[in-house]
């Protein structure tokens, strides 16, 4: 399919990672019907003063590619007609850029609140601001509905967003979410800044994947220049990647259950997951190693005792986790919450290419690690976990599963991590592009580059993975009762920031 | 569930007398939870407000709760709602599209209250400052009583910085909360 659509078109030069084509509208076009057959994933879709842009994968052959598509007139058609997880991201286009996609199925503005001293902030021309309007939620029809507004400040210590329920009675007929809230404008903060500087904005887009973003960046940033860091630091940073997913499905695993009234859970995991933080900031300097993987390598080599540290970690995680399993599985009560609630069809977790385990746990043999390798996962493989039920409890199987196959692979890796430097000089040339694709916790961040002729970032793009997950979390409440929607919520615990950068 | 439980029963407290990193926890918690009797008779109630963080400082603050920290043993608690809320908790750069519910959610308080700005954002916008989207430091919008810096600040620094402002306040104590 790909190689089909994309023959009549030269590769863009000076683009790397993956190959990337200019397209014409109609090739364009063929893009949306391949994607609404599902011959194609769509990885993302993003603006800039002059294109949008779309990273695809196609299955079948395992190969990702890129495409462009030059704005006429302020006006590109819509993928989204085709295609619906292309939605979002086009009202994000139109928001930043201002591009128009024709077609549009539905062209409420979606990070813009009104709120910013210009509209379309990101493009060549802004354009003076509107006044706040009304944000008309999709109409739900019937006898005996009513609407239930929370947010965007909600009830725990997490992020804002809100969420318009239609409820009859207490089942959910319709949930509709509306995000944005925290917008910081981070491309346009990372327009003109140094790899350098670039790398710690990318750091901060959503700080539970630090790691995987600094990592995805780094990446993007290394095949846009050509520089191969050396393998202690390629080693260093896939350790840090699974300590961060070890971490936060800890976290996240007791944060469910807690959700479904059984505490315990929730306190001995908190235990686990403040374990590996220590040992992570004995070894790297940085509990969520935050700014430890940079372009070119990593920024430290490991401190002594770290290695030991993150050992004795991970042994007492060996032999501890499993107990924790066993509570999970032999109780019931729990087990009644989580079986059955929340499902994600397989054939919306395909159309979507849900990342992460929201599509492993609905039968999406996907994991970045594994379909798109990247050193040193090339070497040494993590298998791919996976369950076919789409429902809470699978969701929380998968990151189980994660959590075991992320230990024993940090195992085996310690006791043979290569020696050497761990950075190399990463000097910025102008007019190159980079892409890379990394498998953080929530699952696959993409990351692009171009650098432009004074050898800063003239475009970055970092699409988080919740992008394509908050969708289906509004499928996936649909016939639940309210009351489940933090349980569901948590089980993908999408990321704001991360989405609303 | 029981033989897990019983491990509990007849294993040490994970909780620190004095934590790894600063032998300053127990003290310092002691010393807030006298603050905090003293000036809120029982205990300080907490609401976190994320005003446009990248959820790293949520995560420390969330491990405040955890069996090492266990914050609760000091008289401080995590509310739902403003209105039976001591404290504003808030990280983050205050982006513009969240700055009118943190405005709301400071109304919504009763008095006496105060404004913590957890984190090198809150305190200062941190690396997002100059957006386009972004209001500034927590202090531009609401009245802020004291800033923990870090990126994110560990549980320590964050009970430490609560400490202070307790303590500064018993020491001063003309600086009436609003
Ligand atoms: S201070 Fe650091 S961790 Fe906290 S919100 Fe800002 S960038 Fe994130």
């Amino acid at each position: 399919m790909l190689a089909a659509l994309f023959a009549p078109f030269a590769p863009v030069p000076g683009h790397r990672g993956w190959p990337r084509v200019a397209a014409d509208a109609d090739c364009w076009r063929g893009i949306g019907a391949a994607l609404r057959e599902g011959k194609l994933d769509l990885l993302a879709l993003w603006g800039d003063e002059r294109c949008v842009h779309c990273a695809l994968y196609e299955p079948a052959t395992r190969r990702p590619h890129s495409a462009s598509l030059e704005v006429h007139d302020g006006r590109v058609p819509s993928l989204a007609q085709f295609h619906a997880p292309a939605l979002r991201l086009e009202r994000a286009c139109a928001d930043l850029y201002g591009i128009e996609a024709v077609g549009l199925p539905d062209a409420r503005p979606w990070l813009d609140h009104g709120r910013w001293p210009r509209r379309h902030p990101l493009a060549a021309a802004p354009q003076p601001p509107v006044p706040p309007a009304r944000y008309e939620f999709l109409p739900a029809e019937g006898p005996s509905l009513h609407q239930i507004a929370v947010g965007p400040v909600h009830a725990g210590i997490i992020e804002p967003g809100h969420f318009r329920f239609n409820a009859s009675g207490e089942t959910v007929v319709r949930l509709e979410e509306r995000l944005g809230y925290t917008h910081k404008g981070i491309e346009g903060l990372l327009r003109g800044r140094s790899p350098e500087e670039g790398a710690r904005l990318a750091g901060r887009v959503s700080g539970d994947s630090t790691v995987a973003y600094s990592f995805a960046f780094a990446r993007a940033v290394e095949a846009a220049l050509g520089v191969a860091p050396p393998p202690r630091a390629l080693w260093l940073r896939a350790v840090m990647a699974e300590l961060e997913r070890i971490a936060n499905h800890l976290g996240d695993i007791g944060a469910v259950c807690n959700d479904a009234a059984f505490a315990m859970m929730h306190a001995e995991c908190a235990i686990l997951r403040e374990r590996v933080l220590r040992a992570a900031a004995l070894a790297f300097g940085h509990r969520l190693m935050m700014d430890c993987v940079v372009p070119g390598g990593v920024a430290a080599d490991l401190a002594p005792g770290g290695l030991e540290a993150l050992r004795g970690c991970l042994g007492g995680l060996k032999r501890e986790f499993p107990e924790l399993i066993e509570l999970y599985e032999n109780t019931a009560s729990l087990q009644d919450r989580t079986v059955g609630a929340g499902v994600v069809s397989a054939a919306l977790a395909a159309e979507f290419a849900a990342p992460g385990f929201v599509g492993r746990a609905s039968g999406r043999a996907f994991d970045a690690r594994s379909c798109l390798p990247y050193p040193p996962y090339d070497s040494a493989p993590v298998p791919i976990a996976l369950r076919e039920e789409g429902d809470v409890d699978a969701r929380v199987w998968v990151r189980i599963l994660e959590v075991g196959n992320s230990l024993t692979w940090l195992q085996a890796v310690l006791g043979s991590l290569p020696g050497g430097p761990v950075r190399v000089p990463c000097v910025a040339a102008p007019g190159v592009e980079g892409v890379a694709l990394v498998e953080g916790f929530r699952g696959d961040i993409l990351a692009y580059v171009r650098i432009g002729p004074e050898r800063t970032l003239e475009r970055c793009h970092l699409r988080d993975p919740s992008w394509l997950q908050w969708p289906l979390l509004e499928a996936a409440i649909e016939g639940n009762i309210v009351a489940d929607f933090p349980l569901c919520n948590k089980s993908f615990n999408c990321s704001y920031s991360g989405h609303d950068l | 569930m029981r033989r897990r439980l019983f491990k509990n029963l007849v294993t040490a407290p994970c909780t620190e007398p004095v934590p790894a990193g600063g032998a300053a926890l127990e003290s310092a918690g002691a010393a807030l939870a006298g603050a905090v009797a003293r000036r809120l008779g029982r205990s300080l109630a907490i609401r976190e407000l994320d005003a446009g963080s990248c959820n790293g400082c949520e995560l420390e603050i969330h491990a405040l709760g955890n069996a090492f920290y266990d914050i609760e043993r000091f008289g401080v608690r995590f509310v739902a709602s403003p209105r039976h809320a001591d404290l504003l908790l808030v990280t983050g750069p205050v982006t513009l599209n969240m700055r009118e519910a943190l405005e709301r959610t400071y109304a919504a308080m009763p008095a006496p209250k105060w404004v913590v700005a957890a984190g090198d954002c809150a305190a200062g916008c941190g690396v997002f400052a100059g957006s386009y989207a972004c209001a500034g430091s927590v202090a531009a919008v609401v009245p802020v009583d004291l800033a923990i810096p870090g990126c994110p600040p560990t549980p320590v620094q964050l009970l430490h910085g609560l400490l202070r402002l307790l303590a500064r306040d018993q020491a001063r104590d003309t600086a009436q909360p609003r």
